[in-house]
């Protein structure tokens, strides 16, 4: 897919594509009123377009860590009935779910 | 209600008295559940009050100060939390849907330590749904008043925990601020609000709305109620990556210095948009600073002004990810559908309010194929000019002035549905959650209709007790009667 | 040896396999609770591994650990490195984001020199967790097409694994069976996994594509749920076949995702990469970066124990053997080479160690190096025949050691002398003249009726080949 350097104006076409992506179902009427909505934000990005920005290193941590770890010692685990009793359904020691169709990995 | 916060006992003072023996920790819940009784109805802070828990508390710090046990520096201190922070077996909702019915079976390690250090949990506070909004008019369970003019928001998103103690219900609330979410309703509750330097305090347990921003801080009645919070649930958790490996200096230590010989900037490029009011109790901040022994000088911080722009990007792509985990198959809601794909998609359509919609649309529509570069990409880039920019600064200032929120209170409903038009109640605090440095709200005095207006005192990485000495020094100046 | 019967016509056949490996900790990869197999469902959980609201990652050290291990031991550079999110939704991946490492590995560039000399390169071993495991109910098979619900186990969910990512430098089923082999071989002796692909703890997805000589690369199709070695090279033989018969009947193969069936040896469609998959990889902000210091690389480097290529060789220097040589490599495979070494070490016959060893022992041998020793001097030396050797090597098996000369005495054996089998030869002949005279004609059959005739009147102390040469001898 190409990369576009300045943002294309979005269309009811790609926030149903999002919305697929982010398994948010919207009726015709919310499409319609999203797209004007991001359409409006993503307008206002268009002043960062401007910067030069060529030269800059992304930012991705607010405070530069490295090396975190963890010793690999078992701690005690959660109980299972615990998690299961507000799990929207259960069974047999699982969680139950729908038939798992249009998701194959 | 007092619109400033210092008629209002301090959490030092009661933790003293309970402390000692003088007082109950019971006495002290059931006066803070009068209050509740009388005025939560009108105001709306709490999605679920503990009054059974809050007692059954009380009674054992009660007993271990008979027993001559000491239970903490919070003995008997009464909290309100926002109900974005795990509490085991108590609900926890982000104020949505979406987790309806889910009793967490773990505590945030904030609970944990707050609870080590004698407080007391009162209750669960309202916000808007995921930390999303500026109002706390975005919740599921509807809104929050602002107990200072109940017609008025009282900011958020964590509103709840502001207006908790701005109305005396707790002595002191917490909230998480990803973007102003604890200095904005401090400024419009009349309390003080501190967001820590990022990594400051554990984020474990505090349900993520962006992870490289979210930090939890305090509301508090007094500068030095903010200090000693912040010295009890600050400290490296080796639960949580991001957390700062290092022990914090006392807080309470720092705020005994004053400001003799400190400079303070003032941004000569903040981007306009203030209330004449805001703008004026400003002025009198900077002069009575200067009265205090300060240095007042102009900086220049360029990229503040992209810093919404940065934040608008930012968030909801991490907000996009982090809220995927709400698909209905091991806590929460789930509408049934004829295949797990299908409920995903409904349980998702019912479970999230307009706003978080909003946000994960824009935040997927960031990161995707295509767009990466074009957005978030470049919001990160300008989160770097935006750092180097606050570092350039802090050689010149050892702290910066700018208002907290472009204006007081506003009525429920004013800023309409133009979502951009409430993005910019937090023009001033983004940039210093892009760059993961400590501000504060510290409430001085009064503006329009005679509601609270609030300084924010900013400071480089780490440099909370310079933060803390002039916050000390504003609130020290203000009960003077300097105004 | 192949197992396969090799493509038809000039087709070239195209490899490059993933293979996910779970890592031999005692916890997941982000979080403390069990990484162990079997356990009752949803026991070995905590919130991490839950994806409960809250819970934040924290890397385990000894998984990179052995990452690292994996990396080295596959000759790839390791380097600064970072974690991201891959975004999907499925039910068991409990964060609908899987914590993997996407522009920056921590292993690259590596390779694998297979038992052939083939040299297959490595591109990447990165690290990443495991997903969860759904059960299919109702339906037919426990398929997930036709099942009428799922029940999701989150044991296995943030279980350590680590993808190694080959280059497409594979081009036989052969080949691709034997890397697969030799990797686990390389695993087991780092003690980075179990690698056991019944139990999933060592999964492999193939790409195959076919082309003609000097013609560009076909279109890959990747295959997934590979769950033996066996199936490795029969799923690859299955898909090449099919993509050639598409090609050759005018159709085109399309890029997909395959799924090996073992129950009708079938590659299916699982999905087309037509709907182009969007993955929204961003860096996980709950993780910092990790860059381990060339103190660590080096000392986990210099921790590394023998690997089995070297030991190949190794052993095969030692018995004269090829290093390629089925005995030498089952022996390896088997980890008894060191036993092997020790019996040339105690004075032994290394050769008749390696043979002894490859067909007396299918697990770690019990009998002292210095018994085994003496045994093969003696067949060496001609005191015993092969045969003879062989009964003591069971008595030697069967009683966990022994003295083999003793063993020997016991039963009577010794290996007759050259004059005492030319005697019995000539009896043989007398004995059966037809048999003779069928042999002199070149009845190959013939001469083990006379093989048999001298063994049984020796008692079988008589050396078959020697006999055999002496047949040969004579009729000439
Ligand atoms: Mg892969
Ligand atoms: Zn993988």
């Amino acid at each position: 897919m190409p990369e576009p350097d300045v943002p294309v104006r979005i269309t009811p076409a790609a926030v149903a594509k999002v919305a697929r992506l982010a398994r948010l179902d919207v009726t015709a009427d919310e499409l319609q009123r999203m797209t004007a909505q991001l359409d409006g934000m993503l307008e206002h990005f268009a002043d960062i377009d401007a910067l030069d920005l060529s030269d800059v290193e992304p930012m991705t941590q607010p405070f530069p860590l490295a090396n975190v770890f963890r010793a690999d010692v078992v701690q005690p685990c959660l109980d299972r009935d615990e998690v299961l009793a507000v799990a929207p359904a259960a069974e047999d020691g699982r969680f139950r779910v729908p038939p798992i169709i249009g998701l194959e990995l | 209600m007092s619109p400033d916060s210092s008629s209002r006992p301090t959490a030092r003072a009661v933790a003293a008295e309970v402390r000692d023996g003088s007082r109950k920790a019971l006495d002290v819940v059931e006066q803070h559940l009068a209050v509740i009784a009388a005025r939560e109805p009108e105001i709306h802070a709490f999605n679920v009050v503990l009054a059974d828990e809050a007692r059954a508390a009380a009674v054992k710090i009660d007993e271990m100060v008979s027993a001559g046990e000491d239970p903490g520096p919070l003995t008997g201190v009464t909290v309100a939390l926002k109900d974005n922070m795990c509490t085991r077996g108590v609900p926890t909702t982000c104020s949505s849907k979406i987790l309806a019915g889910w009793l967490p079976p773990y505590d945030a390690t904030v609970v944990h330590k707050l609870r080590d250090a004698g407080a007391i949990v009162v209750g669960k506070t309202n916000l808007d749904e995921f930390a999303m909004g500026s109002s706390t008019e975005n919740s599921a369970f509807g809104p929050t008043h602002n107990p200072h003019d109940v017609t008025r928001v009282p900011g958020g998103s964590s509103g709840g925990s502001a207006a908790s103690v701005a109305a005396g219900f707790t002595q002191v609330g917490f909230g998480s601020d990803t973007g102003g979410s604890i200095r904005q309703p401090a400024a419009l509750c009349g309390v003080v609000g501190v967001k820590p330097t990022y990594g400051y305090v554990s984020r474990y347990g505090l349900i993520a709305f962006a992870s490289s921003l979210d930090q939890i801080g305090p509301f508090t009645n007094s500068v030095e109620d903010a200090a000693l919070m912040l010295d009890v649930i600050g400290g490296h958790d080796p639960l949580d990556s991001t957390s700062i490996p290092q022990q914090h200096p006392s807080l309470r230590e720092a705020i005994q210095q004053d400001v003799t010989g400190l400079r303070i900037g003032r941004i000569t490029d903040l981007p306009a948009g203030a209330d004449a009011d805001v703008v004026e109790r400003l002025e009198v901040a900077f002069d009575t600073l200067r009265a205090a022994g300060a240095t007042i000088v102009d900086v220049q911080v360029p990229a503040f002004t992209f810093g919404l722009t940065a934040y608008y990007l930012i968030a909801p792509a991490e907000a996009s990810s982090n809220l995927a985990r709400y698909d209905g198959v091991r806590y929460g809601m789930r509408v049934e559908a004829a295949d797990t794909n299908a409920m995903y998609g409904v349980t998702r359509a019912a479970g999230f309010g307009e706003e978080v919609k909003r946000r994960i649309m824009l935040g997927t529509y960031a990161l995707s194929a295509g767009y990466y570069d074009a957005y978030y990409g470049k919001a990160l880039k300008v989160r770097r000019l935006i750092s180097d920019d606050f570092e350039r600064a802090y050689q010149h200032a050892d702290a910066l002035l700018t208002p907290t929120s472009p204006s007081v209170a506003f009525q429920f409903g004013a800023k309409g549905d133009n979502p951009l038009a409430m993005y910019l109640c937090d023009t001033y605090t983004i940039p210093s959650n892009l760059s993961g440095q400590p501000g504060m709200n510290v409430p001085f005095g009064t503006g329009a209709h005679g509601l609270p207006v609030g300084v924010q005192v900013l400071a480089g990485t780490l440099q909370e007790p310079t933060m803390f000495r002039v916050a000390a020094a504003l609130e020290r100046e203000l009960s003077g009667g300097l105004q | 040896m192949s197992e396969y019967d090799g493509l038809p016509g000039d087709w070239q056949l195209v490899i490059g396999l993933e293979v996910h490996v779970e890592l031999a900790t005692a916890t997941k990869l982000f979080s403390a609770s069990p990484n162990r197999f079997g356990d009752e469902p949803n026991t070995n959980i905590d919130p991490v591994t839950l994806g409960l609201p809250g819970a934040l990652p924290v890397l385990n050290e000894r998984a990179v650990e052995l990452a690292m291990r994996i990396g080295l031991a596959l000759n790839c550079t390791v380097r600064p490195c970072t974690f991201h999110r891959k975004n999907y939704f499925y039910p068991d991946m409990p964060k609908a984001y899987q914590v993997s490492q996407y522009d920056q590995p921590l292993n690259v560039d590596g390779f694998l020199d297979l038992p052939n000399g083939v040299r297959v390169g490595i591109e990447r071993a990165h690290m990443e967790e495991d997903a969860g495991k759904s059960t299919h109910v109702g339906g037919t098979g426990g398929r997930v097409h036709g099942a009428s619900y799922s029940l999701i186990d989150l044991n296995r969910a943030g279980v350590p694994l680590v993808e190694i990512v080959s280059r497409p430098d594979i081009h036989s089923a052969d080949d691709a069976r034997s890397y697969v082999n030799e990797l686990r071989g390389i695993l087991v002796a780092i003690g980075a996994s179990d690698a056991k692909m019944e139990e999933g703890s060592m999964r492999v997805d193939a790409n195959v594509s076919v082309h003609k000589p000097g013609a560009p690369l076909g279109t890959r199709c990747e295959i997934k749920n590979v769950n033996s070695v066996r199936s490795v090279g029969r799923a690859i033989e299955y898909e090449a076949r099919r993509q050639i018969d598409l090609i050759e009947s005018g159709e085109a193969v399309r890029q997909q995702t395959r799924h090996w069936d073992e129950s009708d040896s079938r590659t299916h469609t699982l999905r087309s990469k037509e709907d182009a998959d969007d993955y929204r990889y961003f860096l996980e902000p709950d993780l910092v970066p990790l860059v381990p210091s060339a103190e660590w690389i080096a000392r986990v480097k210099a921790s590394l124990p023998m690997l089995p290529a070297a030991r190949r060789s190794r052993l095969a220097d030692a018995t004269g053997q090829p290093a390629n040589s089925e005995a030498v490599t089952i022996v390896v495979e088997r980890g008894q080479d060191e036993y092997v070494l020790s019996v040339g070490k105690s004075g032994g016959n290394s050769a008749r160690a390696l043979v002894y060893v490859k067909e007396a022992f299918a697990d770690s041998p019990i009998v002292p190096a210095a018994d085994l020793a003496a045994l093969t001097q003696m067949e060496v030396s001609g005191a015993l025949t092969a045969t003879q050797a062989k009964i003591v090597l069971a008595e030697l098996v069967a009683n966990g050691g022994g003295d083999a000369s003793a063993i020997a005495a016991a039963h009577g054996l010794e290996a007759i002398d050259a004059s005492a089998i030319e005697k019995l030869v000539d009896e043989a002949i007398a004995a059966d003249p037809d048999a003779w005279q069928k042999f002199c004609s070149g009845d190959a059959k013939a001469m083990g009726a006379l093989v048999g005739l001298v063994m049984k009147a020796s008692k079988g102390k008589a050396d078959g080949k020697a006999v055999t040469a002496l047949l040969q001898q004579r009729r000439s």
